[in-house]
C-alpha cells in the first residue's frame, strides 16, 4: 500500500520517538514575525540557549506594521517597541530579516513562497495559525505557539503527535466568478469548524490541480478554519514552474535534482487515507459567510439557515451570530449593505487576487459612503500591481492603495472597523471583534466578490458584474 | 503561578469557573489589540476583555468579572474551545488571570498544544458531565475541584467525573517534560543526523 505525501515528509523529518509518545520532528524552515516571537527569544535568553539553525530562520514584520504612514518611529509606540525587539533579536542571532527597507517585506505566508523559501517536501513552522498556507507546495506547515517557537529556535525541532490524513477530493471545473476561496468556504461549511480536528487535509482532484499556486495557497491557508492544522496539495508541474528561478530556489543542476525529490514525495496513487471527502466544483457558486465563524457560510443562491434546522450543538452559536450580525434566518445575503471593503490578508492579497478584483472595478466607482482599500500582501506584489496599472485602476475607482501587511484581517495596526460597521472582506476570519472593533461585522468572500460589493455598496453576485460592461463613470 | 520548567504536574486543586458556549475563538479570549506587547506579563486583565467590558469600559456580567469566581483555578468550557489564531497569548492570559487547568468537551489542536507546553492540563470530558460540573460551580462557586492528570478525573466534593487527556500530554505533564526544549536538545546527534539526510539541506545530493 502506498503512502501519502504527509506521511513521507513526516517520516523523513522524524528525528526520533520521544518518551511521551510524540515524535521529535525536524523543521526545515522557521518563519518568525514580530508578534509571537519576542517572548520566545526572551525565554531563550533566560536559559542561555542559542538559535540552532539561524540560516534556516527568516523574519518579517507584518501584523503590527501600519499600512498608511510607515516611517519610523511608528506613531504607535507599542508597535514601534515590537519592531525594535525583532530588529534586536534578528541582529543578535544573525537571522535574515525582510524589513521595510528590504523591498521584500510582506505577510509571512506571502513572502515565503514568493522568495522561493517555501518548497515541496519540507517542514515549516511559524507562530501563526495560517502556516498551513505553505502546504500548497506540498510542504507541511504547522502553526505554533510561542513556547514551540522557543523549541524550534533552540532545537530546530518540535514535539508533536502525528495526525490522521483526510483526502479532500474536489473534482469538476469551477464556473466563471467562482474561485479557490469558494472551494474552501464550502469545505468548511460542509465539514464544520472542528471537522478537521486531528487531521491533515490533502486537497486533490481536478478543480484543485487546475488552480494556480495562488489559488492553492488560498485553500491551504484556511485549513485551520476547518480545524485542520495542516493542509497541502501534491506538487505538480504548476508547483515546479512556480518555484523555478526564485531567490532561494535551487539553481542549475541542483534544481533538476530537486524536481526529482519533489516528485518522489507526492502521494502514491494507491496511498491510504484515514478519511475521504468529495466535492463537486461544477455546481459550486460564490460563497459568503452570514455568521461569526468561517463555517457559517452559504452559496449566494441559498438562504441563511434556520437555527432549528441545525444540529443542537450549533444552535446557540448560530443564534448568537444572528444577533451580532443583525441578519435574519431565511434571508438572502445578496443586497446586504456594507460600510467597508477590505482586499487583503494572507488568504487573498496576491497578484492574481488583485488582478481579478481590478477587472471588476475597472471603469466603475466605489459606492459613495463605502470605505474601500487594498492592502497588497507584500512589497513585491505592490510593485508588480503598480507596474501592471492595477493600483491606478483601484485608485481611479475610489479604493485606497496601502503598504503591505496583515492590516484589517485582525486589526493590530491602525486599520480597524469602527462601531458596528459591516465589512466585505477577502480575509479568513469573521469572529466577533476580529477586525478591530468589538461590534464590527465581517462577511468573508472572494476578492472579486469584495470588489463587486464595494462598487454596489451591498453584497452582489460578482457573476452579474463579470458579464456586464461597466456603465460610463459619472453617468 | 510560576512553575519551574521540569515540574511534575499531577493535580490542580481549586475553585472552578464556567465559560459557556461552543467554538470560542482565541480572538475572544484575548483580542489582538492586547497582543501589542513583548512579554506575557499583564495579559490577565485582558482575558475575554470585549465580553467583560462594553465600549465605554463598563463591566458586563461575565464569570471573569464575578467576585465569587475570583479565586478560580479550573476553567470549564464546552466544545472546540480556543479555535482560530495560534496565539499563545490566549492561554497565557488565562494563566495570568489565575487558571491552572482547563476542562472541556473539546479543544482546538493548537490551543491544547499551547496549554500543555505551558504546563496547563487540558482535559476533555463528555457534554453531560461538563454540564453537571458547570452547574455545580455555578450554584456553589466555592466548590473545590480537583483535576487529576494521572487518573484523568475531576473530583468535585465527593463526586468523580471521568475525563481524558491525550497520552502524550499526560506523559509530558506527569514526567515533567511539558516544557520540551531540554528534551528536544538532549539528542543533538539525532538532530544532526536528520539534517544530514534531508535532500534540501544538502544541495539535493543526498536523500
Amino acid at each position: 500500500m502506498g503512502r501519502s505525501l504527509f506521511n513521507k515528509v513526516w517520516d523523513l523529518h522524524k528525528v526520533r520517538t520521544l518518551e511521551n509518545g510524540q515524535d521529535q520532528l525536524f523543521i526545515g524552515l522557521h518563519l518568525i514575525h514580530e508578534v509571537t516571537s519576542p517572548q520566545a527569544f526572551q525565554m531563550l535568553k533566560e536559559r542561555g540557549l542559542d538559535v540552532l539553525h539561524p540560516e534556516r530562520t527568516f523574519a518579517t514584520v507584518d501584523h503590527i506594521v501600519p499600512t498608511a504612514a510607515q516611517s519610523r518611529p511608528f506613531s504607535d509606540g507599542l508597535a514601534e517597541e515590537m519592531m525594535k525587539a525583532l530588529e534586536q533579536n534578528t541582529r543578535e542571532y544573525d537571522i535574515e530579516f525582510f524589513n521595510l527597507e528590504s523591498g521584500d517585506q510582506g505577510i509571512v505566508h506571502i513572502i515565503g513562497p514568493e522568495l522561493g523559501l517555501t518548497q515541496p517536501g519540507i517542514t515549516i513552522a511559524c507562530g501563526d495559525s495560517h502556516t498551513s498556507t505553505h502546504g500548497a507546495f506540498g510542504a507541511i506547515g504547522f502553526g505554533i505557539g510561542t513556547s514551540q517557537i522557543r523549541d524550534v529556535l533552540a532545537s530546530q525541532c518540535m514535539a508533536i503527535s502525528r495526525p490522521k490524513v483526510r483526502r479532500i477530493q474536489v473534482d469538476g471545473k469551477l464556473q466563471p466568478g467562482v474561485y479557490a476561496k469558494d472551494i474552501i468556504l464550502k469545505i468548511i461549511a460542509d465539514l464544520g469548524v472542528k471537522g478537521g480536528l486531528g487531521y491533515a487535509y490533502e486537497y486533490a482532484g481536478s478543480a484543485v490541480h487546475d488552480l494556480s499556486m495562488e489559488g492553492r495557497m488560498t485553500i491551504c491557508n484556511m485549513s485551520i478554519e476547518g480545524g485542520a492544522r495542516v493542509g497541502y496539495v501534491n506538487p505538480d508541474d504548476t508547483t515546479i514552474e512556480y518555484v523555478r528561478g526564485r531567490r532561494y530556489a535551487p539553481k542549475g543542476e541542483a534544481f533538476d535534482r530537486a524536481v526529482e525529490y519533489w516528485k518522489s514525495i507526492a502521494s502514491d496513487a494507491d496511498a491510504e487515507y484515514d478519511d475521504v471527502y468529495t466535492l463537486d466544483a461544477n455546481t459550486l457558486e460564490p460563497m459568503i459567510t452570514w455568521g461569526t465563524n468561517p463555517g457559517q457560510a452559504i452559496g449566494l443562491g441559498e438562504e441563511t439557515p434556520a437555527v432549528d434546522s441545525m444540529p443542537p450543538e450549533q444552535r446557540e452559536v448560530a443564534a448568537k451570530a444572528y444577533r451580532h450580525m443583525e441578519l435574519q434566518e431565511g434571508q438572502s445575503m445578496e443586497g446586504v449593505p456594507i460600510d467597508v471593503a477590505f482586499l487583503g490578508s494572507c488568504t487573498n492579497s496576491r497578484i492574481s487576487d488583485l488582478r481579478e478584483a481590478a477587472s471588476i472595478v475597472k471603469g466603475r466607482r466605489v459606492k459613495p459612503g463605502v470605505r474601500a482599500f487594498v492592502v497588497p500582501g507584500s512589497m513585491r506584489i505592490a510593485r508588480q500591481a503598480e507596474e501592471e496599472g492595477l493600483m491606478k485602476t483601484f485608485e481611479d475607482a475610489g479604493f485606497e492603495w496601502r503598504g503591505a501587511g496583515c492590516s484589517m484581517c485582525l486589526g493590530m495596526n491602525p486599520d480597524k472597523l469602527q462601531g458596528r460597521e459591516i465589512c466585505a472582506s477577502s480575509s479568513n476570519r469573521n469572529f466577533i471583534g476580529r477586525q478591530g472593533a468589538p461590534g464590527g461585522r465581517t462577511l468573508l468572500m472572494s476578492p472579486a466578490m469584495v470588489a463587486a460589493a464595494a462598487v454596489n455598496g451591498h453584497v452582489t453576485d460578482v457573476r452579474e458584474l463579470k458579464t456586464r460592461e461597466p456603465e460610463p463613470v459619472g453617468a | 503561578m510560576s512553575r519551574t520548567t521540569d515540574e511534575i504536574i499531577d493535580e490542580i486543586t481549586g475553585p472552578g469557573i464556567p465559560i459557556r458556549g461552543n467554538d470560542i475563538d482565541t480572538d475572544a479570549i484575548i483580542p489582538a489589540r492586547f497582543m501589542k506587547c513583548v512579554t506575557f506579563e499583564g495579559l490577565g486583565e485582558y482575558a475575554f476583555y470585549d465580553e467583560r467590558y462594553d465600549a465605554d469600559g463598563n463591566t458586563r456580567p461575565h464569570p471573569f468579572n464575578d467576585e465569587r469566581h475570583s479565586q478560580a483555578k479550573v476553567l470549564l468550557v464546552n466544545s472546540n474551545f480556543g479555535c482560530g489564531s495560534s496565539r499563545e497569548h490566549a492561554p497565557q492570559a488565562l494563566a495570568k488571570w489565575g487558571i491552572e487547568a482547563v476542562v472541556g468537551e473539546s479543544f482546538a489542536e493548537i490551543f491544547a498544544g499551547n496549554c500543555t507546553a505551558m504546563g496547563i492540563p487540558a482535559m476533555t470530558m463528555d457534554h453531560d458531565k461538563i454540564e453537571e460540573l458547570m452547574h455545580i460551580v455555578e450554584s456553589e462557586p466555592a466548590t473545590v475541584l480537583s483535576v487529576r492528570v494521572r487518573e484523568q478525573i475531576v473530583q468535585a466534593d465527593r463526586r468523580v467525573f471521568e475525563g481524558s487527556i491525550p497520552p502524550a500530554s499526560r506523559n509530558s505533564l506527569l514526567g515533567g517534560t511539558w516544557d520540551s526544549t531540554a528534551l528536544l536538545l538532549s539528542r543533538r546527534d539525532a538532530i544532526r543526523e536528520t539534517a544530514e539526510r534531508l535532500p534540501y539541506l544538502n544541495d539535493f545530493v543526498r536523500g
